[in-house]
């Protein structure tokens, strides 16, 4: 099946880049200041600890073997164990990985459910006073931070009004309707982030897409205008802002790392920030690692998206 | 050279000459105020003891969290500190701090998309899927990891920033070079025995300058806004340092009872991204070949 | 006599410009017949497109506006239709084809869905019937292995063989006057050749009108019955096919004989291009506007008032000096003598 050696293609072609992010991994905790091992090993340590934490760290061997030592384990599913809590750093980051993907998911829905409709509308009646204040507000909403969109939420919305929760977060399996209450806000607030640059795209895209020839087509064939545009217009415009949806998504997780904080959900976002002032390296680095490779992932879904969306893509 | 190469010498550097800009440039509205607002405030960074109406670390524990006033403009903080004041002189750090990143930023991603665009080969693809890959971690994740190994601090802040940002000056600095590389001046000037350096000096530098004047404006913003949140997480400026977001940091716990402080630090935080952020497009529009889109 | 299918009537079409709205259809009149094969031809900027989008509504959706005239096709008045309501009529009773067959086809989607969407909205079928509807249609228009082409996509095809789906598309739902707008323009030409003959086959199996805008007299020759020649927006001759090669009426006419390739290869000289280029349309000049052109212009009678269409017998023409002209004009395309080689 064609499709799936293209999705095969693509997959291998990324392995060189999942090979370099695991180096650069790597080379993060040699960045260190100092010696990693005393770090490790604590203020008051010995001489004796710091040679211990030497040697567990693998640090006294030689740096390719250090490298594909870690390696190795990371491929077994081993990130390490986390110097404060001693858990496996792996299971930290799976037990929270679902906060924070509930969390992206849900500002990725918030953007495109704004994006979309304010874009198209923006597009096909271009010059009205509906299209300049749209500009106008997502000139604003690209420069303004998430965290003080998400910040102003929960004044008014949580705190004033008190209709929605301003923290926690609870779990899907537990209660859904909670669940899908506590996300709104920090949805919110990560999504207007984005939603205006898309805003920006899906309008860019569509006035192009609508100047062209078959779009005439589509209208001497006695088509309606919601099929002209959300059939014809749509798919056709989707390529540029699929590859902005992308790199708007890797700006998302890094947001998590605010928005959790803000709204106290116990996230992978808000794990790499406690583990900052531990200077638990272990867990800094997973984080690092894991959020690199769901990028990846991403990139490569939307690299697939583009041979649905232009049919041209397929043959090569 | 004939005098038809002669234009395209002329024409190939991407900055017009001063007056064309300036003329271009003080068209645009947006972007004029932009300029002006931003020099407005770095003069409050600048004349920060002259214009802040209190002493910024001045604790008046009778006075904490009081909402604005005659006395305390933007009212007070958890400490009983003019907020005022502490913005006015948060904006020095703030500024000074993106500044720092912006540099971090171009002393590793200029020397590196100099090479990698003008080499070519190996070299540009090597260093370009480092740069890809850097560019896979997400900004801020990859900003607190580096915080988290170099400890928390606003200078090491803003080199974790620095670093972050350093692929895109990278990205705009290469696509310069190598539109540069192959002008048929570029090949004339080295079959007249030019050296290399010269070539770059001569005109690969000047045809960069243009984007990488842009890419720095929006930089900025991003690394502003890159502080603050790092400071907001207390990962960047330590007390008893205060940049505007560490303000939002501190002001964020007692916003149900306050709420100005919080919003007057996110708000002057906004204004000056957005101010960075349509300087960079006014600069783009005066800069670059014309080539308008959308609006 | 049968009323005729479409009937346009003193439509006027302006454009809005840097220099206000541009009138770049002036009162134009003309009727396409049941049965009938019209060609209207003018070169760009006569507004013979633009006559015809705006009569379905097309040109309005670029901004365009029709302060005056009337479009009745079948009875109904278009001019002033609501976009729902022309929307029944665009694609089902008129079909539509474009110039430019690489761009006007969707490339997101298969030449099969493009055709049966347009049965699945107007004839209501289900999506299976649609589709053999489509096959049906693919086959029909001359392509091979229609059952399986039906699947592809539009980069799949030629140009050629883009503009066959295309017609395909625009006969799907059998229309009663199918609109060709420049359609072999931008066709090899080889391609355009066949392409004329699949048009005219159709046309006798479907018993419908065609309306054919070309700038090429040499298809005109092949294909019409009835001919408009338009210049400067504006209708400046009519008559049937035959009466307009024996003896065009207006100099314009004549001077596009004479620049027809096959003409100038009978009498063994180049062909003659006509001098100038057309005016614009903020700055046509007074009188008759192709007087600046014109070989046999007058100062008085062809600069000074606009002129009426006249009806002379079969013809209608637009020309101060018609009547003086008949006999030269007529001279220019008869078969010539002996004294030139």
């Amino acid at each position: 099946m064609n499709a799936l050696r293209y999705l095969g293609r693509r997959a291998v072609s990324t392995v060189p880049m999942l090979l370099l992010v695991g180096l650069i991994t790597f080379l993060l905790i040699h960045i260190t200041p100092g010696d990693p091992a005393s770090v490790v090993a604590g203020e008051n340590a010995t001489e004796e600890a710091i040679q211990e934490a030497r040697r567990r760290l693998g640090l006294d061997k030689p740096f390719l073997v250090q490298f594909v030592t870690w390696l190795t384990s990371v491929l077994s599913g081993d990130l390490g164990t986390s110097f404060t809590s001693g858990k496996p750093v792996t299971e930290l980051i799976f037990e929270r990985m679902p906060i924070t993907l509930s969390l992206t998911a849900g500002a990725t829905l918030i953007g495109l459910l704004i994006a979309i409709p304010f874009g198209v509308f923006a597009a096909t009646h271009r010059g009205s006073w509906a299209d300049r204040t749209t500009i106008l507000v997502t000139s604003m909403g690209i420069a303004a931070p998430e965290f003080f969109i998400g910040l102003l939420l929960v004044l008014v919305v949580a705190l004033e009004w008190g209709i929605l929760p301003a923290t926690g977060y609870t779990p899907f399996s537990e209660d859904p309707i909670e669940w899908a209450r506590g996300l709104i806000l920090p949805s919110l607030a990560l999504g207007l982030g984005i939603a205006a640059e898309l805003t920006r795209q899906v309008r860019g895209a569509m006035i192009d897409v609508l100047s062209r020839d078959y779009i005439q087509t589509a209208r001497a064939k006695g088509l309606s205008l919601f099929s002209i545009i959300v059939k014809h217009g749509l798919k056709n415009a989707a390529i540029p802002v699929v590859t902005v949806l992308g790199l708007q998504i890797r700006r998302l997780l890094g947001g998590t790392v605010i928005v959790e904080q803000i709204f106290a959900m116990n996230g992978v976002g808000s794990l790499a920030v406690r583990a900052v002032f531990h200077r638990d390296l272990p867990v800094l680095l997973g984080v690092a690692l894991t959020t690199a490779i769901i990028v990846l992932i991403i990139n490569l879904i939307v690299d697939l998206s583009y041979s649905y969306f232009d049919p041209k893509v397929r043959a090569g | 050279m004939s005098v038809t190469t002669a234009n395209t010498v002329a024409e190939a550097n991407t900055l017009p000459p001063p007056s064309t800009f300036w003329k271009r440039f003080s068209r645009n509205p947006t972007a004029m105020v932009s300029l002006g607002i931003l020099l407005l405030i770095t003069l409050v960074a600048i004349f920060a003891p002259e214009l802040a109406p209190h002493p910024p670390a001045k604790s008046s524990l009778r006075a904490v969290l009081k909402p604005p006033s005659s006395l305390y403009w933007l009212g007070t903080d958890d400490l009983g500190r003019d907020v005022a004041s502490r913005l006015i002189y948060a904006s020095r750090l703030s500024l000074v701090a993106s500044v720092q990143a912006l540099s971090i930023a171009l002393v590793i991603g200029l020397p590196m998309g100099l090479v990698s665009g003008y080499v070519g080969g190996w070299t540009d693809t090597v260093i370009t899927r480092i740069n890809d890959a850097i560019m896979s971690f997400p900004a801020l994740i990859l900003a607190v990891v580096i915080v988290g190994m170099l400890g928390p601090s606003l200078t090491n802040a803003m080199t974790a920033i620095g670093i972050v940002y350093a692929p895109r000056i990278m990205r705009v600095v290469r696509g310069s070079t190598l539109s540069v590389r192959e002008e048929v001046y570029v090949m004339a000037a080295r079959a007249t025995g030019c050296s290399d350096a010269r070539i770059i000096i001569h005109h690969v530098l000047p045809n960069i300058v243009g984007p990488l004047l842009v890419q720095s404006t929006v930089l900025l913003g991003h690394a502003l806004l890159a502080e603050a949140g790092l400071s907001f997480l207390g990962l960047g400026a330590q007390p008893p340092q205060a940049s505007w977001g560490a303000m939002l940091g501190t002001a964020f716990p007692y916003m149900a009872q306050s709420p100005v402080p919080t919003i007057a630090a996110g708000l002057v935080i906004s204004v000056t991204v957005l101010c960075f952020n349509l300087l960079g497009d006014g600069l783009r529009d005066s800069v670059g070949r014309a080539r308008r889109s959308g609006e | 006599m049968a009323a005729p299918l479409l009937e346009i009537r003193d439509l006027v079409v302006q454009f809005p410009s840097p220099h206000g709205w541009l009138t770049v259809v002036d009162h134009v009149s003309y009727t396409v017949e049941r049965n009938d094969i019209v060609c209207v031809v003018g070169e760009s900027g006569s507004g013979k497109s633009v006559t015809v989008q705006a009569a379905v509504g097309l040109s309005q959706a670029k901004g365009a506006r029709v302060p005056h005239g009337s479009v009745k096709f079948d009875g109904q008045e278009l001019v002033g239709m609501s976009t729902r309501q022309l929307n029944r009529i665009r694609g089902a009773d008129i079909g539509f084809i474009f110039q430019e067959p690489m761009s006007s086809l969707n490339p997101a989607y298969t030449v099969g869905e493009q055709i049966a969407e347009v049965v699945r909205r107007h004839k209501g079928a289900s999506r299976a019937d649609a589709w053999k509807r489509a096959i049906q249609m693919i086959d029909r228009v001359g392509i091979a292995s229609a059952a399986t082409r039906v699947n592809d996509y539009p980069h799949q095809f030629s140009g050629g063989m883009r503009q066959r789906v295309m017609i395909a598309m625009a006969l799907a739902c059998d229309p009663k006057l199918l609109i060709a707008d420049e359609p072999t323009t931008a066709l090899d030409v080889t391609i355009q050749a066949r392409m004329l003959e699949l048009l005219m086959d159709l046309q006798r199996d479907m018993h419908m009108s065609v309306l054919f805008i070309t700038h090429d007299l040499g298809v005109v020759a092949k294909i019409a019955r009835s001919v408009v020649v338009m210049y400067g927006a504006q209708v400046v001759e009519q008559a049937p096919v035959s009466a307009l090669f024996k003896a065009p009426r207006h100099p314009y006419t004549a001077g596009l004989m004479e620049a027809m390739p096959q003409v100038a290869l009978e009498r063994g000289h180049d062909p003659i291009a006509i001098p100038g280029t057309v005016a614009q349309a903020h700055a046509w000049p007074s009188g008759c506007r192709f007087n600046p052109r014109c070989s046999y212009r007058v100062d008085g009678p062809c600069t000074t008032q606009p002129l009426p269409l006249v009806t002379r017998g079969v013809d209608h023409v637009r020309c101060a000096r018609a009547d003086e002209l008949e006999a030269t004009l007529a001279a220019v395309m008869a078969p010539q003598g002996g004294a030139n080689s």
